[in-house]
């Protein structure tokens, strides 16, 4: 199976060792994965911030980077999210289409496409799990506690194939870390309290590890951890299933 | 182009200052979401009765003005006088006419938000009627001359030591007597007064029923029915969207409403006002105020489902950590963020950037309105017409501009890891930098993804 | 063109296009007269409600005769019984401030949330559930229903003037969000849950 590999712009570039996770995990569960070169991002952080009309550029970029593969995942649940909801081209309309119905997020991909049973993976932490917003919310990775449905979460489906893992969770379980894009910049007090509160409760349980789906909550977590002092690590969902 | 002076981001800074104040303030609105949660867990079809409470506010609002005349005409058969407003000034000087014209000088008011919108209060304290909220949590803010923090819970940003305070200095209470059941019972005796001295009486409404001309009400302190039934004369305050078609709906939304706003199953009393008694006189005032406006606009449109019972408000982790004050508009929150712009853009072009956009509001409506998106889309609206900051327009162009090209994109990259490598002193600069004030910045790799893949794939 | 006018053409304007009505259909279980019954009770005494269950209008006879004796101030609305029906309706608010105790009949209960259906025609004085320290509703044991829909289908609305469904007795959380019992309304309620004399076992 041919596979486009999507990689979000800060991940490129500030958190390369997510991008090698992903692309060596998939792999390893026998994808042929391609890489894009030119690919730079989606546009989510000038869409969220009210110039979506400003992004018809990466929208080009994006659709001309991808447009010919048949699968293209992203292990990040709000670029997903952003490029199935609002990748638009008045001269490309199929091709939009067509990449907007066939980008995923990595674990939606593993558990949906790839329909993993196993993982060669170990792990043998404690480690604390963040429900990121947009890929819960909005892909639907996971059930979310306002709504009275049946309980699932696709990516702690693939953490329990983690030989050694042990898998905590915070009371609040699925509230928003407050990274929120350029919210983290423009409600920088709001933003920060979120985060301290976040870690609050990961901390009460003892975690060594912070995970999840989306490394722009992880950075954001990881910069309070940093300015604490803390022993916690964050770790991208990738790399825990991937073995690093 | 278009500044002003009150953020929500900088009243949510001053507001998170006191941290033990903003911890208090978020843990008792998530309390308060929790017992919505046990409540719903409660109903086993509640996710169908949200479906059903959404399908007949759509249909109500795709036929709004037969159900509106339809309305008109059932209240008018029960000698119920109907009047209309157009805007908030209109609505206000209505209320003062009926009361003019009854040589009636006080009036006592049980929870409206719609006049919190129009600002009726101020409006009729100017022209000389004394005006007396007996919701417990309105009279505080107003003895307080605050507005009200919340749509249902007007106080929550108070302790009791703020309300003991206050009653002290207003009603003559013990000083720091702070027990609410003491502080109560000195509220009702006060409010008590006011009821039996009270001519005229103004409610809110929480539906209005197209089928009979009747209106709900609903109170759990009783002070709406205390308020009507010992005055002989009733306004009530409509917005034009709280119209729902028959009575048997109200089945469906009294169900959803309370066990959303605050856990309980009913509130203690859900008054259905048909008729005034006999010698006393009913008015229903039906106001617009730009809800017309928001009906034509397909992508805001569904705001006007809004039953008003702040569940989103209680969800919401932004509005937990910076209180109802800093949305600087009638209701805050994630509904507030979107009614407001609609009001006046030039004053609350803020409001839709103070969330993450987490999305959790938009699971608690009880309507099932799409808070979230719509926040998303009135940033494109406010953005693209020019409001805010034209340093925040000018470095969205300048990103747009690099994101999109691949060699540009590359430069900026690897340029932005090499300062925060080698001059990190430069980023780390506060007040150009908010990032840095509360976290560190991420380490800088020595090479992007796209160069170890050539490296070692291509 | 007026305010009315104005207001009606642009929403007529603005609105979109027409959606149906859903049909609204619940599969609930349906629950046995007992099962409501002790469903009734368990949330009335959540909401810090008194309930007597009693076998006659006697029984309530008696008790309001004892609190008359015991020389409160009480007005009984229920046409089923001895009342003061006829002196209700030339009270004032005034009069009425004092009064500590108040009789009505309740048309309906509703199992799910402990509310009770009344109508003025069947209080006579609009202020009477409201003003008084007291309130005493009375319910037949096979008038209560499982949930809102159900009582709706009840209860006429627009035969009287006004109605009111009352659960608990008045109260407010506004002080820090500490419950408080009695507010503007009763201070307390007791719930009188008349049984069915033909359906008691010998």
């Amino acid at each position: 199976m041919k596979v486009g590999l999507f990689i979000p712009c800060y991940v490129d570039q500030f958190y390369p060792k997510v991008a090698i996770a992903t692309l060596e995990l998939l792999e390893k569960l026998g994808c042929e994965v391609v890489f894009p070169t030119n690919q730079t991002c989606c546009g989510q952080p000038m869409a969220n911030s009210g110039f979506e009309h400003f992004s018809k550029g990466c929208n080009k970029n994006f659709i001309k980077n991808f447009e010919e593969l048949d699968y293209i995942v992203c292990p990040s649940g709000s670029c997903t999210l952003h490029v199935k909801e609002h990748l638009h081209s008045e001269r490309k309309v199929l091709e939009a289409t067509h990449i907007r119905q066939h980008v995923f997020e990595l674990t939606e991909f593993l558990v949906d496409v790839l329909q993993v049973q196993a993982l060669d993976s170990k792990f043998p932490y404690k480690v604390g799990f963040h429900s990121s917003c947009h890929g819960q919310r909005g892909l639907h990775l996971s059930s979310m506690s306002e709504t009275m449905t049946v309980p699932f979460s696709k990516p702690e489906y693939l953490l329990e194939m983690v030989d050694g893992i042990e898998i905590t969770h915070t009371t609040r379980v699925d509230e928003c870390c407050g990274f929120g894009g350029t919210f983290s910049v423009f409600e920088e007090a709001v933003s920060a309290k979120m985060g301290k509160d976040r870690i609050a409760e990961h901390e009460k349980n003892g975690v060594q590890y912070i995970t999840g789906v989306d490394m722009s909550c992880l950075m954001h977590l990881e910069g309070i951890l940093r300015r604490k002092q803390s022993n916690i690590n964050v770790k991208h969902i990738a790399e825990i299933l991937n073995g690093n | 182009m278009k500044n002003k002076t009150i953020e929500h981001a900088i009243e949510a800074k001053a507001f998170g200052l006191q941290e033990s104040r903003v911890d208090w303030h978020d843990e008792t609105l998530w309390f308060i979401r929790n017992k919505r949660d046990k409540a719903a867990l409660s109903v086993p079809e509640w996710e169908l009765l949200r479906t059903y409470a959404s399908a007949i506010k759509d249909h109500t609002l795709s036929n709004l003005n037969e159900y509106l005349m339809n309305f008109e005409r059932q209240a008018q058969k029960n000698n119920v006088q109907v009047h209309w407003a157009y805007d908030a000034e209109e609505h206000n000087e209505i209320v003062f006419n009926i009361l003019r014209k009854e040589n009636i000088t006080g009036i006592v008011k049980s929870k409206s938000m719609l006049t919190e919108e129009c600002h009726l209060n101020q409006f009729l304290e100017q022209k000389g009627i004394q005006v007396t909220d007996t919701d417990l949590g309105e009279r505080i803010v107003q003895l307080r001359k605050e507005a009200p923090s919340h749509i249902v819970l007007p106080a929550i940003h108070l302790k009791k030591s703020d309300v003991s305070h206050t009653f002290h200095e207003f009603l003559g209470t013990e000083k720091d007597n702070n027990d609410p059941q003491y502080l109560t019972s000195a509220a009702r005796s006060h409010l008590r007064q006011m009821f039996l001295a009270s001519e005229a009486a103004l409610t809110g409404v929480n539906f209005a029923i197209a089928e009979t001309g009747a209106i709900v009400v609903c109170t759990n302190e009783g002070n709406a029915d205390m308020g009507v039934h010992a005055a002989r004369v009733h306004i009530a305050s409509m917005g034009l969207e709280k119209i729902i078609p028959t009575t048997a709906d109200l089945g469906v939304f009294l169900r959803l409403l309370t066990r959303s706003a605050t856990g309980q199953p009913i509130t203690t009393y859900s008054s259905h006002y048909y008729k005034a008694r006999p010698g006393a006189t009913m008015h229903i005032v039906i106001v617009d105020n730009g809800r017309s406006r928001q009906l034509g606009n397909e992508s805001f449109r569904n705001s006007l489902k809004c039953i008003r019972c702040g569940a989103c408000l209680n969800t919401c982790p932004v509005f937990r950590r910076s209180g109802g004050h800093s949305y600087h508009y009638a209701i805050g929150g994630p509904i507030g963020s979107i009614l407001a712009p609609n009001n006046d853009k030039s004053k609350n072009y803020d409001l839709p950037f103070a969330s993450t956009l987490c999305g959790s509001c938009t699971n608690v409506c009880p309507v099932k309105i799409d808070l979230h998106d719509q926040l998303w889309k009135w940033r494109q609206v406010l953005m693209k017409e020019g409001y805010g900051p034209d340093s925040k327009r000018i470095m969205m162009k300048i990103m747009a501009f690099i994101l999109a090209k691949p060699s540009l994109y590359k430069v900026a990259g690897s340029t932005a890891r090499f300062v925060l490598q080698y001059f990190p002193f430069l980023v780390r600069i506060k007040a150009f930098n908010p990032w840095i004030i509360n976290r560190e910045l991420p380490a800088a790799p020595s090479i992007s993804f796209t160069t170890w893949y050539k490296k070692n794939r291509k | 063109m007026n305010s009315r006018e104005k207001i009606l053409a642009a929403v007529k304007k603005n609105k979109p296009s027409l959606t149906p009505f859903p049909e609204v259909k619940f599969d609930i279980e349906k629950k046995q007269i007992n099962e409501l019954q002790s469903d009734f009770i368990s949330v009335l005494q959540s909401i810090q409600t008194t309930v007597k269950k009693v076998n006659s209008w006697q029984e309530i006879e008696a008790a309001i005769l004892l609190l008359r004796q015991k020389g409160y101030y009480l007005f009984n609305a229920i046409d089923e019984i001895e009342n003061d029906r006829s002196l209700l309706t030339n009270q004032t608010k005034v009069d009425l401030e004092s009064l500590d105790f108040a009789f009505i009949k309740g048309a309906v209960g509703v199992s799910e949330n402990g509310a009770i259906w009344i109508e003025d025609k069947n209080f006579v004085h609009r202020l009477l559930p409201f003003i008084c320290k007291h309130l005493c509703l009375v319910i037949e044991a096979d008038e209560i229903v499982s949930n809102m829909h159900e009582a709706y289908q009840c209860i006429e609305c627009n035969e009287t003037g006004f109605g009111v469904f009352i659960s608990g007795p008045s109260k407010t959380a506004d002080i820090e969000q500490s419950l408080v019992i009695g507010a503007h309304g009763a201070l307390d309620l007791t719930v009188y849950i008349i049984e069915n004399p033909a359906e008691k076992s010998p």
